[in-house]
Parts: C-alpha cells; structure tokens; sequence
C-alpha cells in the first residue's frame, strides 16, 4: 500500500510551495493536481511578489519565467469619460532583485512545478482528489481520487486546493464560498508588440506598468479593475463580487467591455489581438471569512483558506507563505518525531498569526463589509473628483475664489457635509 | 508476450495557428499530445498484455520533450517506455524514421523477443500512414494494417485472427507472429490509467537511447541523410474569393424552388444540361 509523508492536493502557488519546501526538507510527497498541468486551470492577473517566492527560492530569477519588473504603479478613479488618480513612478524599483513582477501563470506555473518535481516530490496530474480518507477516530490519514478506489495515506493532507476547496466541502471540513465573500473576475490577454507596449507605457527593457482603476466602470458595483502590462502582452481585466453580480443581473464580460471603450484605456489597447479570455473567482472574504485551517492530519493553504488581502491586491504570495509555512510546520514536528494531531499542527495557526500575513488581514477585516454597505466610493465620489478636477484646470475667466466654491457646494450637493465626514470615518475606521 | 508500441509526439492540430501574414504554422506554445491514432493501439496493446500477463513496451523517435508523449503511455498503462533521441535522426522522413524505429524494436527484442508491434494508423501532423508498414517490411514482420477488431491470439499456435477493413468489405485474416497491427479509430475506448499506474508513471526512468544504443551503426540511413522526401513548399490554400449567398424564399414561396431558380439564375447551361439528360 502506498504511504507517503505528506499529499499537497493542488498545484497552484500554494500548493507548489508547500510541496517543494516539503521535498526539500527530504519527505516524500505526492502531489496531486486536477487540471492537465499545473498552471492549466489557474487564473490571475497576475503580480508576482517576489520575497514570498524568494523565501522558498532565492535564486529563481535565473530561471522563472518572468514578463517585466513594476517601474510604474498608477492608482485610477474613472467615471464615464475621465480618470483622476495617482501614478507612481521610481528608478529605485529598476534594482538588481527587482520586488514586483508581471507573469503568466501558465507558464509560471508549470515551472514552479518543474522545481518541485526536481526537489524530489512525486506529481501526478489530470486526477481528481475526490475526499479526504479518515480513520475510525475521524482521523484524516490519506485520499481518495477519482481514478479508482484505492487510498493513498498519508501522514498529513495538505489541501491547496484553491477558492472553491471543493476537496475540503466534499470531506465536510470546510462550507461552501459565500457569494459575498467571493469576486468574480474576468482577464483578456491582449497581444501587441514589444516596442508598441514600450512607446504606449514609457518603458523600456523589461519595465512594466501597473494600473488599477475603480468608479464607474463597475456600473455601481463593488470591484475594481486592472491593465498590466507582460512583455509582448497585455492583461485587461475586471472583478466585482459574486453576491453584487447576482443581485444586478449585470455580466462580468459587459462591465470588461466598458473597461475596454473607457477613453482613458482604449488607446492603450487599441490595435491589439484578444487571444485568451479567462475567469476565475478570487476569495475577498478577508479575515472574518477564514475556515478552520487545521485539524487530525490536515492543513489549509491559499485560496482555500482565505488568504487575500483584497486591499493591497495580494494573493499568490499569501498562497506561497501559508504554503511555507504549512509545509515547514509538518517538516518541524516531524523531525522532532511528533505526530500530525490537531493540537501539534496548530502550530500552523500560531505561525501565521505572527506573520503579516494573519496581521495584515486582521488590520483590514472591517473593509469588506463598510465597502459593501458604501457604493458611494465607486458611484458618487468618481464623478465629484472629476467635476472638481474639471473645474479646477479649466481656465475661463472664473475668479478662483468662485471656483473653490463651485468645487465645494457640488460636493455638498453630492454627498453632504454628514455624508463626506462619515465616509471619512468610514474610510478611517476600516483602514485601522 | 511482448508487444512493443510506437507513438509519436505531435502538435495538437485542434489548437495549431497559422500565421496571418506569413501563412506559415505556428508552432510555438501549441501544446503536444500524443498522435490520437495512436491510443487505440495502445488500448489494444493493453488488453493483450492483460489477457496474456504480458509486457508493453512504449516506444517514441523525438526530440528529449517526446519523453512527456511516453509519460503520459506509462499513466494509461504501459509498462516500459524507450526514447530514441539523437541530433542524427532530426530531419527524418518517413523512411528514416521507419528505419530508426526497426533498429530499436530490433535491439529490444535481443533482450525480451517482440511478439507483436502495434502503430497508429497514421499521423496527424504526416498523415503518410508508412511508418507502420515500413517497420513491417524492414523486420519481416506480417502486416496488418487498419485493424477494426482482433478475434483471437493463439499464443501456443504463435496464430492472430482480426477483421481488417477493407474497400467495400471487412476482410477476415489470420497471419503467424510475430506481426504488425495499426489500429482503426474508434475501435476502442482507451482506458484512465489507475492511481497505481499513475505513481508508476511519474516514478518510471525513461530509457534514453542515442542511435547507438539503438544499435544503429550507419547514421547515413537515419534524419536528414536518410531521408530521400524533399519539402518543397508549404503553403495555407487561398481562401476562395466569393462569398457566401444567403437564399430565402419569396414571400409565400418554398425555398426549395427558391434554391433552384437561384441555381439556374447563376449558370444558364446548367439548366439547359439538366433537361437534356433527362429528356425533357
């Protein structure tokens, strides 16, 4: 019968991690992936942040397949015909170990996973995980697939097995997503020429640009979306929760398709060749939403878990610490000869909740319900900004006294004076 | 019993661009997947192994990402795998490789003697169907060629009987092995490799053999040296200038009669043609 000393069901970023630092560390691990190979069923937008992946591999720029480095990161408010917003630009982040990176996960992916195979863990795609396999006391001690009837044990399961964790519903250890505590979130690839991507976004080499908008264009739905730039490609996509889609009737692919005319992203595009159209759900929860994350022979990592902070846009390399630090918290009790009980794996939980990673979604759990209940941010304050804007450049003859106050009394008309000093404090309380 | 497997490593044609300016094919990033032919065979190969406790030998000429194609067999089943990759067989026709491929199975059999050799029936990418038949001849091997059904192997009497489709018929044929069968499509269902094949899959050493290992001596006969077919061209054909007509039906009319009167409407001998030979 087979035994090995770990099963990582799932070979996305957490997944991968967890399996490599465990095949590192000398264990045998079995991987499981359901898709044809890893990265052929994940989606995302995608950033790579590079210290969580150089925690697990220090050298990997020498090989990973990387698209370009961040120079550029531009915060945007649209409203129908303008965007009014930030743009960040420094020569500091032209460094030798570069932090931010654009990747194609299919490509990304499927190297990660060469890595983990090359560490020594066995990788077995195109298989389903069907449950977990438990003992008479409850114990999880291995998994069932779909390819036939036989259990494969297992110290421990890790499961990454991404933001449904349909693994873990069908073994009842975790409950289904709730639509509001998921995004729906619709990617094009489109395809340009390197030089076209440079003279559009001022780059050059392997500089890349960032943009991340929201107002508007989500037609008064809670979301935001994003323009980043690959090297011979560009990613042009858009997410809103699930509940808020359900409840508007408004589709994902309508909403990508205003993003496209919007006259602020339409030159950038413009002339391009759509040749990928993907969707994915993203876990935005936050803090309050997080499942159980351990028990008797098993683990959560990733998506599975919980782990993004929608806020700052980070997700995979959330997906790669929690991977870590699972895997590293096996590798620990077992060289101490403990075994995979609840009570020592919970050791899993106080390492996160150290980390930034726990703390991080901590500082933000208010954030998914004040947005949720306060559309204003996307509908009423994108259109005021730029009113402001619009009357604050245009130079016509009104005396400038005149013009702060128009500026004023169209954001007293909008919102308020309670209104703009609540939402203050809205904003306030929901960033402590 | 050991039977020996040929597969190739192909473009997945489903997925296969052509250039719109140059018309040539892109085959960068196009994902691979073994030549579709060849899993019937392989099933066959399987069901045989099963029924006599035999071996199956996977074997595949191509570059050293071919050893995915081979990988892949080992998960459905297969119990050994052999890649035949040397910078000397790039270039091969149909002949060279046909050639390379004999000398392996040859070489395979000087260990654990070949009963029967299993080939799709052709290729996707070639579509030439001679590989197959020009292993048989090289090693003298019976050919069977577009087999629909194998009805018995008699092992003892060392006899294999199978309905082989031909022209008009389905022809019944018994030869002695050891022999050669490509399979038809469609003439079974290929199997999902269990959780046991699968770890053996990703465990098993591919066997890596240069055309030395595979015993060749003469590298004139093997890739482009030995490969007498010559490329001239390859081109996309010309999409056809006109265009699509949309016919509809007068207002009370049948679009059938609307069909006809268009037809005649396009090619006035056609009508004239059409009532000579039928006397009217």
């Amino acid at each position: 019968m087979e035994k090995f000393d770990a099963i990582v069901v799932g070979a996305g970023p957490s997944g991968n991690s967890a399996a490599y630092v465990l095949a590192k560390a000398g264990l045998s691990v079995l991987q499981v992936e359901r898709g044809e190979t890893s990265g052929s069923k994940n989606v995302q937008g995608a950033i790579l942040y590079a210290t969580s992946l150089e925690k697990i591999i220090p050298d990997f720029r020498e090989e990973a397949p990387l698209e370009r480095h961040i120079v550029e990161q531009r915060l945007w408010m649209l409203d129908d015909r303008s965007h009014c917003g930030t743009h960040y630009r420094s020569d500091t982040f032209n460094e030798e170990r570069p932090n931010r990176y654009t990747i194609v996960r299919a490509q990304f992916d499927k190297w990660f996973n060469s890595k983990v195979r090359e560490a020594g863990a066995l990788v077995v795609c195109e298989t389903t995980v069907t449950e977990l396999a438990r003992d008479e006391k409850g114990k999880v001690v291995g998994i069932k697939t779909d390819r036939d009837d036989s259990v494969i044990h297992a110290d421990v399961v890790i499961l990454a097995d991404g933001v449904n964790s349909l693994v873990g519903q069908r073994s009842g250890i975790r409950d289904e997503i709730k639509p509001e505590h998921a995004a729906l979130a619709v990617k094009e690839m489109h395809f340009l020429p390197r030089e076209v991507i440079e003279q559009r976004f001022n780059v050059k080499d392997n500089e890349g640009v960032v943009i991340e908008a929201l107002g508007t264009v989500t037609m008064g739905l809670m979301g935001t979306a994003f323009l980043y730039t690959n090297g011979e490609s560009l990613s042009v996509g858009i997410g809103c929760l699930v509940s808020d889609f359900r409840d508007s009737g408004t589709s994902p692919y309508v909403m990508l398709d205003k993003f496209k005319k919007h006259p602020s992203i339409a030159p950038l595009i413009e002339g391009s060749e759509v040749k990928e159209y993907a969707a994915h759900l993203i876990p935005e929860g936050g803090y309050k939403a997080i499942p159980k994350l351990h028990g008797d022979g098993w683990l959560i990592v990733g998506d599975s878990g919980q782990f993004v902070n929608s806020m700052h846009r980070e997700g995979s390399n959330l997906a790669m610490e929690t991977g870590r630090m699972a895997a590293e918290t096996v590798v620990a009790l077992k060289a101490e000869g403990k075994s995979m009980t609840e009570a020592n794996l919970a050791r899993y939980r106080k390492t996160l909740e150290d980390s930034f990673v726990m703390k991080d979604l901590k500082k933000y759990k208010n954030l998914p319900e004040i947005l949720h209940e306060n559309r204003q941010f996307v509908t009423t304050y994108p259109n005021l900004l730029s009113k402001a804007a619009e009357t604050w450049f245009r130079v016509d003859g009104m005396p400038k006294l005149d013009k702060e106050k128009t500026i004023f009394r169209t954001f007293r008309s909008g919102r308020r004076l309670r209104g703009l000093i609540g939402d203050a404090v809205k904003i306030a309380r929901a960033w402590r | 019993m050991h039977i020996v497997v040929c597969i190739k490593q192909v473009p997945d044609s489903a997925q296969i661009r052509v250039h719109p300016v140059t018309n040539t094919i892109m085959r960068q990033g196009v994902p691979t997947i073994i030549n579709p032919y060849d899993l019937y065979s392989l099933e066959e190969a399987l069901r045989l192994r099963d029924q006599f406790n035999g071996k199956v030998t996977v074997l595949t000429m191509g570059p050293p990402m071919a050893d995915q194609a081979l990988r892949k067999a080992l998960s459905i089943g297969a119990d050994a795998a052999v890649l035949l990759s040397d910078r000397f067989f790039a270039g091969s026709d149909t002949l060279a490789t046909s050639f390379a491929l004999s000398s392996a199975i040859a070489k395979l059999s000087e260990t654990d003697p070949v009963d029967m050799v299993f080939c799709g029936k052709q290729t996707i990418d070639g579509d030439t169907a001679q590989v197959g038949p020009g292993i048989a001849k090289r090693l003298e091997l019976n050919q069977l060629t577009y087999v629909e059904k194998i009805r018995a192997v008699d092992l003892g009497a060392r006899k294999i009987t199978v309905e082989r489709r031909a022209e008009g018929g389905v022809q019944v044929l018994t030869t002695a092995l050891p022999c050669l069968v490509t399979m038809l499509e469609h003439t079974n269902t290929v199997r999902r490799g269990t959780m046991a094949d699968m770890l053996r899959a990703a465990r098993t050493e591919i066997t890596v053999w240069n055309a030395a290992a595979a015993g060749i001596a003469d590298i004139a006969l093997c890739g482009l040296k030995g490969s007498p077919t010559v490329v001239k061209k390859v081109f996309a054909p010309q999409p056809r200038k006109e265009k699509a007509k949309m016919i509809e039906a007068a207002e009370g009319g049948d679009i059938a009669s609307a069909t006809v009167a268009a037809l005649f409407a396009a090619d006035g001998r056609l009508e004239e043609t059409l009532f000579r030979q039928t006397g009217a």
